[in-house]
């Protein structure tokens, strides 16, 4: 098991739902294959720094998962596939970088508390 | 002959003072304790691109060679999400 954390973009023409409905395939795919999910962002609609399949915007979500690394290369077919995500970027984490993916999340969630 | 090329010379009576000393390069990374060179903050990494979107040497930033390795791999990701672009003018 190795953590790994997995970037995608979606296609800006879909709507709340659809794009709720992908990630929630993705992480229905991971589960499936006994991934254990660490964390969930969804970062929204993005201006794309450079076009990508003609679109220059797109819905950016951030998967953080402990996995088996044999079940990445089934999810690089898996986004092939599928025409809504037009790009995905899967990392392997290191000790340092879940460390710093732990201190990211509590700092991302730390003024939504004190907003309450 | 002679004495006119003197004349025009300019002569000091005390030694010019010029700052020689430059201003000491640091390894910002170093001294701030990273680990890990995020690729999802765009915004910090573009402290290291030019203008034009081209990762700075580390001549001109004073980053370690350990921390530049993990920068231009930090900055190449980000490009591949789209984050920064691969190719671009006035950037900043």
């Amino acid at each position: 098991m190795n953590h790994y954390e997995t970037v995608f973009i979606m296609n800006p023409v879909l709507s709340e739902d659809q794009v709720k409905e992908t990630v929630k395939r993705y992480t229905a795919y991971l589960k499936k294959n006994k991934a254990e999910i660490v964390s969930e962002e969804n970062w929204g609609l993005k201006k794309l720094r450079y076009p990508i399949a003609k679109k220059k915007s797109g819905f950016y979500c951030l998967i953080e998962y402990k996995a088996n690394g044999v079940i990445l290369s089934e999810m690089d077919v898996e986004f092939k596939r599928d025409e809504t995500v037009l790009r995905w970027l899967t990392v392997k984490l290191d000790k340092f970088a879940t460390e710093y993916a732990v201190r990211r999340r509590t700092r991302l969630n730390e003024p939504k508390k004190s907003a309450e | 002959m002679e004495k006119k090329r003197n004349q025009t010379e300019i002569r000091y009576l005390s030694p010019v003072d010029i700052d020689k000393r430059r201003k000491e390069k640091y390894c910002r990374f170093k001294k701030m304790g990273f680990k890990y060179i995020d690729y999802k903050d765009p915004d910090f990494l573009m402290r290291f691109l030019n203008d034009q979107g081209k990762i700075l040497p580390r001549r001109i930033t004073g980053t370690s060679l350990k921390y530049q390795r993990k920068l231009s791999v930090a900055i190449k990701r980000c490009r591949q999400i789209a984050l920064l672009p691969y190719v671009g003018d006035n950037l900043k």
